[in-house]
C-alpha cells in the first residue's frame, strides 16, 4: 500500500491555486457540538449508550441483572471479543483489516491443546500459553508480509487467512475436540486474583498496554500517520511496510491470547472455535470510533465498544429473548453508531471545498 | 484585441472571475468562440485554463462575470445543464469506464431503452454511426473499452459527447496521451467537427499544434486573459511566449550569493534512469547551490525527484550524497543521509491533514525527540513552535489541526519539518503551488536563507519564472532527458520556453 503515489497528470488538473487554496478558517460556533465532535466527545456518547443499556438491564431483569456476579459474567464474556478488538484496532487505525483473528483463535487453541504440548516437559503450562500466542504471531507475520511485500489487498490476505488457518485448524485437530487436561493451565486460567478472574485482568492489561502503545510511544504514532496518509509517512521516512507486518503480528498475537481465554472458558481446543468472531471483533472496534479507513484510533472507544455489544447480549440473555433479536438490536447498533461518527466527521471535515 | 467580424457568438465570456478561498483562480477571462471555429486556449501551468473549462462546463461556478450563449445570458448551474445546452467536455484524464463496451460507454447515463430495457441494437446502430462519423469506423460496438489504446478511448470519450447533440466541444490538452500518427487522426476528427458547425475549445500549450489547427486563439496568464480572440494566423509565436510569460514582475526574488569555488558537491546523480519515464539523468548540486528542473508538465522532471529521493525505484544509475550512495527506492536511506523532500502534492503525498501541526512538523523526527519509544509531546510542540515563529507562521498554536491551514502555511510546515530535521540535500517540488503571494516572499527567502546556510536545494515549479529567480542553474527537461543546462545568468524565460517547446514537439 505504500507504493501509491499520485502521477502527477499531465494537465496539472489541480491548476495553480485551485483546491489548495487557503480556506476559511471556520469552527463550529455551538461549544456542545464542538465537544461532540472531540475524541472525548464521541466517547461519551458511547458511555451514555452503554448507561441506558445498563438502566434497561436493571429494569427488565432487576437483581438479576445489577450484581456483581452478573458485571464479572459480562465482563469475562466479553474478554475473549476485548483482547482481540485491542489488536484488529492497531490494524484499523494503520488503514488495514484482519479478517483472519477469529480462524487465527481457532488454529490456535487446537495446536495449544495438542496432546504432546499439554504434556511436555510434564505438563509445564507456560508451554502452552507461548504456543498459543506464537501461532498467532506466526500467522500474523504471514498476513503481515503478504501484505505489505507481496501486496495483496489487506482484505483479501486476510480473507484467504481466514480460510486457510480455519482448514489447517481442522486438519490438525482431525476435527474432534481436544480437551484441555492440563491442571496447571486450567488452575491459573480459571482462578482469580482479587476476586476477579484471571481472564478478566489478562483483558484490563492487554487494553492498558494496547492505549499506552497506541498514544504514548513511537509506534503508536507511526501507525496513526500511516493510516491517516501512508504517502506522507513514507516521505517523510517511516518504514511503512515494515510497520504494516508489526501491525498484524501483533493482531495474530491477541487472537493467540484470546485462543488462551477461549480455553480456559470451554476447557477444550476445537477448529470450530472463534467462528465469526472477527465481524464482532471489527463491529466493536467501528462503533468504537475508530476510523475503518484508517488514520484516527481509540482503544478506549473500542472497550467501550465491546462492552456495549457484552452487556446487549446479557441483557437479552436475562430476559429470555432470542437470540436472533440479539443480532437484530445488534445490526441497528452498528448502522446508528457509524451513521453518527459520520456526521460529526463530516461537520469537521466541512471546511475542505 | 482584434474585434468580431461575426455578428453573434455561439459563447461569449465576460470578466469571469473565481476564487477559491483567498486565491484567485480566474481574474478576468474574456473570450468569443464562434460557431464552427477552433478556438485555442494557451497559457502557462497555474494560468487558469482548467478552472476555465470546469466553470464552463458546470463544475464551477463563477464570482462574478457573465457568460453568454447565443446571445442570452446564461447559468450552468452543473454538468448536466452544460450538456443540455449543447457544451460537453473532454477532460484530459480519460473518463471512460473500461469493462464496458464501446456502445455502453457511449450511452452511459441516457441509455436507448425501451420500458427499463436496454436496446442494445438501436445503441449499436448509433454507436457505428459515430464511430464513422469519427473516422474508426473500424471499431466495434462490442469492444471492450478497456482493450482500446488511449488514443481510441479518447475516440470513444469524443462519440459519448457527440451523442449528444453537442455545439460546443471543450479539449482539454487531447494531445498529451497521443503519438504523432494519433495527433494526426485527431486534427481530422476536430476538423470533421468544425465542418459539421460544432465549435472547438482547444487547450493546449503546444505551440506547433495550435498553428497548426487553430482559428482563433486566447492567452491566459495568472487567471486573466491576456490576449483575447487573436487570430492565430496574425499572431506570431514571439508575441504568444511573450503575452504567456509576461513582463510584470509579480514576485521579487531575493539577491543569489556567489558561490564558493571549493563549495563540496553533495548531490551526485549519475546515468539515473526510470524505464518509460526519464533516462540517464546526470545532475550535481553543490553545497549552498539551487539547481532547478525546468519543464513542461509530464516532462518527468517531479519523477526526477521523486527517484532521487527513492519513493520510486531507479531502473539504473545511481544517487550519492556526500560522496554515499543510496539505496535504491528507499525513502529511509535517503532521510538518514539527511535529504527533505517538500513533494509536489501537499495534501496527498505531504500532510496528515486531520493531524495538529506539530505531529506533522515532527513526522520525521519524532522517534529523535523521544526517549526509549516513548514520545515527548512537549519537546516536539516546542521545536514546532520555535520553527512557527522563525516562518513566520502566525498564530503558532502547534495544537492546530493542519487542515483548518492555508496552502501557504501548510507548505511552511513541509519546510518546518525539514528545517527541525536538518537536511543536507532538501528537495521541493513545487514550493509555491496554491500559495499567495505574499507567503511566495517569504518561502523564496527561506529557500535563499538555507542555500546560504549550506543546503544544496534541488527545485522544480512549473513556473519557470519562478525556477531562474530561485535557482543557480537550470537544467532544462523534455520528454524525460537533461536538454540543456545554462546558468540562469544566461538564459531567460523565453529562452527556456523555446527550449522547452522544442524538445516537447520532437
Amino acid at each position: 500500500m505504500s507504493e501509491q503515489t499520485t502521477t502527477p497528470d499531465a494537465s496539472g488538473l489541480p491548476e495553480g491555486q485551485t483546491p489548495s487554496a487557503p480556506e476559511p478558517e471556520q469552527r463550529s460556533d455551538n461549544p456542545l457540538k464542538r465537544f461532540f465532535a472531540s475524541p472525548a466527545g464521541r466517547s461519551v456518547g458511547l458511555v451514555v449508550a452503554l448507561l441506558l443499556l445498563v438502566a434497561v438491564g436493571a429494569i427488565t431483569a432487576g437483581e438479576n441483572f445489577m450484581n456483581l456476579d452478573n458485571l464479572l459474567v459480562i465482563v469475562r464474556y466479553a474478554a475473549v471479543i476485548g483482547v482481540m478488538a485491542i489488536g484488529m484496532t492497531f490494524v484499523i487505525t494503520a488503514g488495514g483489516i484482519d479478517l483472519s483473528v477469529g480462524s487465527v483463535v481457532g488454529l490456535s487453541s487446537v495446536i495449544a491443546t495438542l496432546g504432546a504440548i499439554q504434556t511436555a516437559s510434564e505438563g509445564f503450562w507456560p508451554l502452552m500459553v507461548f504456543v498459543a500466542i506464537a501461532v498467532g504471531v506466526i500467522t500474523g507475520l504471514t498476513n503481515g508480509l503478504i501484505i505489505a511485500y507481496g501486496k495483496v489487498v489487506a482484505f483479501i490476505a486476510t480473507l484467504a487467512m481466514l480460510v486457510g488457518a480455519r482448514g489447517l485448524a481442522e486438519i490438525i485437530s482431525g476435527r474432534s475436540t481436544q480437551v484441555v487436561n492440563n491442571r496447571g493451565f486450567l488452575d491459573f486460567f480459571r482462578g482469580d486474583f482479587l476476586g476477579i478472574d484471571w481472564i478478566v485482568w489478562i483483558f484490563v492489561v492487554v487494553a492498558i498496554a494496547g492505549w499506552f502503545l497506541l498514544n504514548r510511544t513511537t509506534f503508536g504514532r507511526r501507525t496513526v500517520a500511516i493510516g491517516g496518509n501512508p504517502t506522507a509517512a513514507r516521505l517523510a521516512g517511516v518504514n511503512v511496510k515494515r510497520h504494516m507486518v508489526y501491525l498484524y503480528m501483533i493482531s495474530g498475537a491477541c487472537a493467540g491470547i484470546a485462543a488462551l481465554i477461549t480455553l480456559s472458558r470451554t476447557t477444550a481446543g476445537t477448529s470450530t472455535h472463534g467462528q465469526l468472531a472477527e465481524l464482532d471483533v471489527i463491529a466493536a472496534v467501528v462503533v468504537g470510533g475508530t476510523l475503518l479507513i484508517g488514520g484516527r484510533g481509540t482503544i478506549g472507544g473500542t472497550v467501550l465498544g465491546v462492552m456495549l455489544f457484552a452487556v446487549l447480549v446479557n441483557v437479552f440473555t436475562q430476559n429470555n429473548l432470542s437470540s436472533s433479536w440479539q443480532l437484530v438490536a445488534k445490526g441497528i447498533i452498528i448502522v446508528v453508531a457509524v451513521m453518527l461518527q459520520q456526521r460529526f466527521a463530516n461537520r469537521e471535515g466541512a471546511t475542505s471545498t | 484585441m482584434i474585434e468580431d467580424d461575426h455578428p453573434v457568438s455561439l459563447l461569449e465570456v465576460r470578466g469571469l472571475i473565481k476564487s477559491f478561498g483567498a486565491a484567485r483562480a480566474l481574474k478576468g477571462v474574456d473570450l468569443d468562440v464562434h460557431a464552427g471555429e477552433v478556438h485555442c486556449v494557451l497559457g502557462q501551468n497555474g494560468a487558469g485554463k482548467s478552472t476555465l473549462i470546469k466553470t464552463l462546463s458546470g463544475a464551477h461556478q463563477p464570482d462574478e462575470g457573465e457568460i453568454r450563449w447565443n446571445g442570452e445570458a446564461v447559468t450552468i448551474a452543473n454538468p448536466v445543464a452544460a450538456l443540455e445546452l449543447g457544451i460537453a467536455t473532454m477532460y484530459q484524464e480519460l473518463d471512460v469506464v473500461g469493462g464496458l463496451s464501446i456502445a455502453e460507454n457511449i450511452f452511459l447515463g441516457h441509455e436507448l431503452a425501451r420500458g427499463g430495457v436496454i436496446s442494445r441494437r438501436e445503441a449499436a446502430k448509433r454507436t457505428r454511426e459515430l464511430m464513422q462519423r469519427l473516422g474508426h469506423p473500424d471499431l466495434s460496438p462490442s469492444r471492450e473499452v478497456g482493450t482500446l489504446s488511449p488514443a481510441n478511448q479518447q475516440i470513444v470519450s469524443m462519440a459519448r459527447a457527440l451523442s449528444h447533440d453537442i455545439k460546443l466541444m471543450i479539449m482539454d490538452e487531447p494531445s498529451a496521451v497521443l503519438d504523432s500518427e494519433e495527433v494526426n487522426n485527431l486534427f481530422r476528427v476536430v476538423e470533421e467537427l468544425t465542418n459539421q458547425g460544432i465549435a472547438v475549445i482547444y487547450i493546449s500549450h503546444r505551440l506547433e499544434e495550435i498553428e497548426r489547427i487553430g482559428d482563433r486563439l486566447t492567452v491566459l496568464k495568472d487567471g486573466a486573459s491576456v490576449g483575447s480572440n487573436l487570430q492565430v494566423s496574425q499572431t506570431p509565436t514571439r508575441e504568444l511566449i511573450s503575452l504567456m510569460t509576461g513582463t510584470d514582475i509579480e514576485h521579487a526574488f531575493p539577491p543569489r550569493v556567489p558561490i564558493a569555488d571549493d563549495a563540496p558537491v553533495v548531490l551526485e546523480v549519475e546515468n539515473l534512469t526510470l524505464a518509460g519515464v526519464f533516462e540517464g539523468v546526470d545532475l550535481s548540486v553543490r553545497a549552498g547551490e539551487v539547481v532547478g528542473l525546468a519543464g513542461l508538465v509530464g516532462s518527468g522532471r517531479s519523477e526526477i525527484l521523486e527517484t532521487i529521493y527513492g519513493h520510486r525505484k531507479a531502473t539504473a544509475g545511481s544517487v550519492k550524497v556526500n560522496g554515499k550512495k543510496l539505496k535504491p527506492g528507499s525513502v529511509s536511506s535517503a532521510v538518514s543521509a539527511d535529504v527533505g523532500l517538500s513533494p509536489e502534492e501537499r495534501k496527498s503525498q505531504g500532510l496528515l491533514l486531520e493531524e495538529p501541526i506539530y505531529r506533522n512538523a515532527t513526522l520525521s523526527t519524532f522517534t529523535r525527540f523521544a526517549k526509549a519509544g516513548l514520545l515527548d509531546e512537549a519537546a516536539e510542540r516546542r521545536a514546532t513552535e520555535e520553527q512557527m515563529k522563525a516562518l513566520e507562521l502566525r498564530p503558532a498554536e502547534p495544537n492546530r489541526i493542519t487542515r483548518t491551514l492555508s496552502g501557504g502555511n501548510q507548505q511552511k510546515i513541509m519546510l518546518a519539518r525539514w528545517l527541525i530535521h536538518g537536511t543536507e540535500v532538501l528537495i521541493l517540488d513545487e514550493p509555491t503551488r496554491g500559495v499567495d503571494v505574499g507567503a511566495r516572499q517569504e518561502i523564496y527567502r527561506l529557500i535563499r536563507d538555507l542555500a546560504e546556510a549550506g543546503t544544496a536545494i534541488l527545485i522544480v515549479s512549473s513556473e519557470i519564472e519562478e525556477v531562474l529567480g530561485l535557482a543557480d542553474r537550470t537544467l532544462i527537461i523534455a520528454d524525460g532527458h537533461v536538454l540543456a543546462e545554462r546558468s540562469t545568468a544566461d538564459i531567460d524565460e523565453h529562452g527556456v520556453l523555446d527550449l522547452v517547446m522544442k524538445g516537447s514537439a520532437a
